[in-house]
C-alpha cells in the first residue's frame, strides 16, 4: 500500500507538470512531426523501398517509437533538472523507498511518452494511415508503455551517474540519436550491410519499433511475441539498474 | 532523552575534512545553532545528520536512531529546509505541500487540514494557488519552512534560514522561527549571521574548518570573554599603527586588532581603561576622533576562537543564491 502511494505520489508530480508545460510538449514533438509530415511524403515519392508499397504508413510506427524513445529518456534525465533545482533533496529526504520513488518517476515520465506516442498515432491517422485493426492500435499502446519504461529507466540510470549539463548533451547526440537512426525506424532492417545488421540488431529499439509496426500495419520482420519479450525484458532491466543507481545517489 | 547525539562524526570529501570529529547533543525543545563562515561544514553537517549523506565516520543518532543504519526513521522524524532552493516551481504552494503530505503518508484530510494551517502561519494563504516560479526569495523561503512543519516533525533542520533574503524578511523569518520553538518543535538551525544566532538559540556551536571550538549559551560565550570592547578610530590614518603598538604594551589590555580602520581592544573594564587609553594617545601625539565602549558580541566571540573575524559572504555565493531563486 505505501509503495503504490510513492509511486502514485511521483506520477501525480509528472502529471502536474506536464500539464502545465504544454509548450514543452509542442516542442517535444515537433521534431518527430516533422519527421513524419516531411520525410514521409518526401521519400513515399522519390524513393522505392524494397518490400514497401506506402512508405508513410511503414515510417509511422517508426516515428511513434522515436516519439516514445525521446519523451522518455529525457524524462528519466530530467533527473538531473531535479538535482540542479534542489527539488531531489526534498525526495531524497522523505521517508520513502528510492525504489518506489524511481519507479513512480519512471512511470510518470513513461505516460506522458505514451500521451505523445498516441498523439502521433492519430495525427498520422489523420494524414491518411491506415491501421491494420483498433485492438492492433489498442495493443500498440501497451508496447509504447513497454518502450518508455526500458529507456525511461536508461534515462535514471545515466542521470544517477552524471553530474552536469554537459553529460546529458552527451547522452542526446552519443546515445539518443544512434538508437534511434539504428532503430530501422526510417528504413526497413532486411538485406542491409552485415556490420549495419548486427548495429541495428543490438539496438533495443529495433524490436520495439518492429512491435509497433506488427500491432499497427499487421506487417514485422521478426515475430511480435519475441519482440515482446526482448523489450520487456529490456525494460526489467534498465529499471532496476536505474532504480538501484537511484537509490546509491548522495547528497550534501 | 537527547534528540540528536553526535560522536566524533566526521565526513572527509578526497583530502578535505570537512566535518572534524563533531560532538554534540541537542535536547528536547531546544533551538540548537551552528554557526560559522561559508565552507565550515554546517551543511555537510546537516547533511548527515538527515541522512543524505554518509559519514566517513562517528556515529549520529536522530532520536535514538542511527542515521546510517535506520535511515527511513530518522527521516520521518525530521524536517528539513535545505540551504539551497529545493521546491518544485513550476508547481503551485498548494501542489508542493500536497506531494509532500503524501511523501510522508498523511491522509487527505489530514492533508488539507495542515496544509491551511502551516500556509496560514507563513502568512502566503492568499498566494497558495499561485505558481511557485512566481514568488520572491522570501515568499520560497516561507514556503520551504511550512512545507518543513507540514508533516509535524519532532526536528527541523533550518540550514541558513534567511540566506540572501533582505533584513524585513529577516526578521520575519526570526519571528516564525521563534513562535514554532515555543510550541515544542526542536530545532537546529545554521547561520553565518552573528545576530541571528544571539537573537534565536539557546545555545551556539561555533564551527571552524570543520571543528566545534566553542559550545554554550550566547550569554555564556561572550562571558567568556571577560572584559569590555573599545574600538578607536583615528584622524589620521597613519597614527593607526603606532597606536595599536603602543597600546599592546599595557598590561589591562587583553587583545588588539586592526580591521577597518578601526583598532578594537579588549580590556577588562572598560569604563575605567577610556581615561588611560586617551592619556597614553595624548603622550605619543594621537589624535583620537571617536571612542566607543561595548559588550562583546558573538563576532568577538568568534574572533576570539578563531583569531578571524566571519567574513561576509563573498559575492559570487551571493550572485548564485540568487540566480538559483530567480529560476
Ligand atoms: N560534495 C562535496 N564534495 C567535495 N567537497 C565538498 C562537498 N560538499 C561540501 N564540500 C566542502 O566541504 C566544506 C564544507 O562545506 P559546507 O558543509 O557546505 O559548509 P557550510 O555549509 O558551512 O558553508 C567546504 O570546503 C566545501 O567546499
Ligand atoms: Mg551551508
Amino acid at each position: 500500500m505505501k509503495a503504490l502511494q510513492v509511486i502514485y505520489t511521483l506520477w501525480l508530480r509528472e502529471m502536474l507538470r506536464f500539464m502545465r508545460s504544454r509548450s514543452r510538449m509542442i516542442g517535444a514533438i515537433s521534431m518527430p512531426l516533422m519527421f513524419l509530415i516531411i520525410l514521409g511524403p518526401a521519400f513515399g515519392s522519390s524513393l522505392q523501398f524494397r518490400g514497401i508499397p506506402n512508405y508513410l504508413d511503414f515510417l509511422t510506427p517508426g516515428i511513434i517509437g522515436m516519439t516514445v524513445l525521446f519523451a522518455s529518456m529525457m524524462g528519466g534525465v530530467s533527473i538531473i533538472w531535479d538535482r540542479e533545482f534542489g527539488f531531489l533533496k526534498e525526495i531524497l529526504v522523505a521517508p520513502v523507498n528510492r525504489f518506489f520513488v524511481a519507479l513512480g518517476k519512471a512511470i510518470g515520465g513513461v505516460t506522458t511518452a505514451m500521451i505523445q506516442g498516441v498523439l502521433m498515432m492519430v495525427i498520422a491517422g489523420m494524414m491518411g494511415v491506415q491501421y491494420a485493426s483498433f485492438y492492433g492500435a489498442l495493443l500498440s499502446i501497451a508496447v509504447m508503455f513497454l518502450i518508455g519504461l526500458g529507456f525511461i529507466g536508461l534515462g535514471i540510470a545515466l542521470a544517477s551517474k552524471i553530474e552536469s549539463h554537459e553529460g546529458f548533451q552527451m547522452v542526446i547526440s552519443f546515445l539518443m540519436l544512434p538508437i534511434f537512426f539504428l532503430s530501422g525506424a526510417l528504413f526497413p532492417i532486411e538485406g542491409l550491410p552485415t556490420w549495419l545488421e548486427y548495429l541495428v540488431y543490438v539496438d533495443p529499439l529495433t524490436y520495439g519499433v518492429d512491435a509497433l509496426r506488427a500491432c499497427l500495419l499487421g506487417t514485422s520482420t521478426f515475430p511480435l511475441t519475441l519482440n515482446l519479450f526482448i523489450i520487456t525484458g529490456f525494460a526489467m532491466i534498465t529499471i532496476s539498474i536505474g532504480a538501484h543507481l537511484f537509490d546509491k545517489t548522495a547528497i550534501s | 532523552m537527547n534528540v540528536i547525539e553526535t560522536d566524533g562524526l566526521t565526513k572527509v570529501f578526497g583530502d578535505l575534512v570537512a566535518v572534524d570529529h563533531a560532538s554534540i547533543s541537542v535536547e528536547k525543545g531546544e533551538l540548537f545553532g551552528l554557526l560559522g563562515p561559508n565552507g565550515a561544514g554546517k551543511t555537510t553537517l546537516i547533511s548527515m545528520l538527515s541522512t543524505t549523506l554518509p559519514p566517513t565516520s562517528g556515529v549520529a543518532r536522530v532520536y535514538g536512531f542511527d542515521v546510517l543504519r535506520e535511515p527511513s526513521s530518522v527521516r520521518a522524524s525530521i524536517g528539513v529546509v535545505f540551504q539551497e532552493h529545493s521546491l518544485d516551481d513550476r508547481l503551485t504552494a498548494r501542489e508542493n505541500l500536497d506531494l509532500h503530505g503524501r511523501l510522508y503518508g498523511m491522509e487527505k484530510a489530514l492533508r488539507r487540514k495542515r496544509m491551511d494551517e502551516v500556509l496560514e502561519l507563513v502568512e502566503l494563504s492568499d498566494r497558495a494557488n499561485d505558481l511557485v516560479k512566481t514568488y520572491s526569495g522570501g515568499m520560497m523561503r516561507r514556503l520551504e519552512i511550512a512545507r518543513g512543519l507540514m508533516h509535524h516533525p519532532k526536528v527541523l533542520f533550518l540550514d541558513e534560514p534567511t540566506l540572501g533574503l533582505d533584513p524585513q524578511t529577516r526578521v520575519h523569518i526570526w519571528d516564525y522561527i521563534k513562535k514554532l520553538n515555543e510550541e515544542g518543535v526542536t530545532m537546529i538551525l545554521t547561520t553565518h549571521y552573528m545576530d541571528e544566532a544571539d537573537h534565536l538559540c539557546d545555545r551556539i556551536a561555533i564551527i571552524d574548518h570543520g571543528n566545534i571550538v566553542a559550545l554554550d549559551t550566547p550569554e555564556n560565550l561572550k562571558a567568556k570573554i571577560r572584559g569590555d570592547i573599545i574600538s578607536l578610530e583615528v584622524g589620521d590614518g597613519h597614527q593607526m599603527e603606532p597606536l595599536k603598538q603602543s597600546m599592546i604594551k599595557e598590561d589591562f589590555v587583553r587583545d588588539v586588532s586592526l580591521r577597518n580602520n578601526t583598532l578594537r581592544l579588549t580590556v577588562q573594564n572598560g569604563e575605567r581603561s577610556i581615561p588611560p587609553i586617551l592619556s597614553i594617545a595624548a603622550q605619543s601625539g594621537i589624535k583620537i576622533q571617536s571612542v566607543s565602549l561595548r559588550k562583546p558580541t558573538l563576532d568577538d566571540v568568534f574572533i576570539h576562537h578563531t583569531g578571524r573575524a566571519i567574513r561576509e559572504e563573498s559575492a559570487s555565493l551571493m550572485d548564485r543564491i540568487k540566480r538559483r531563486r530567480r529560476r
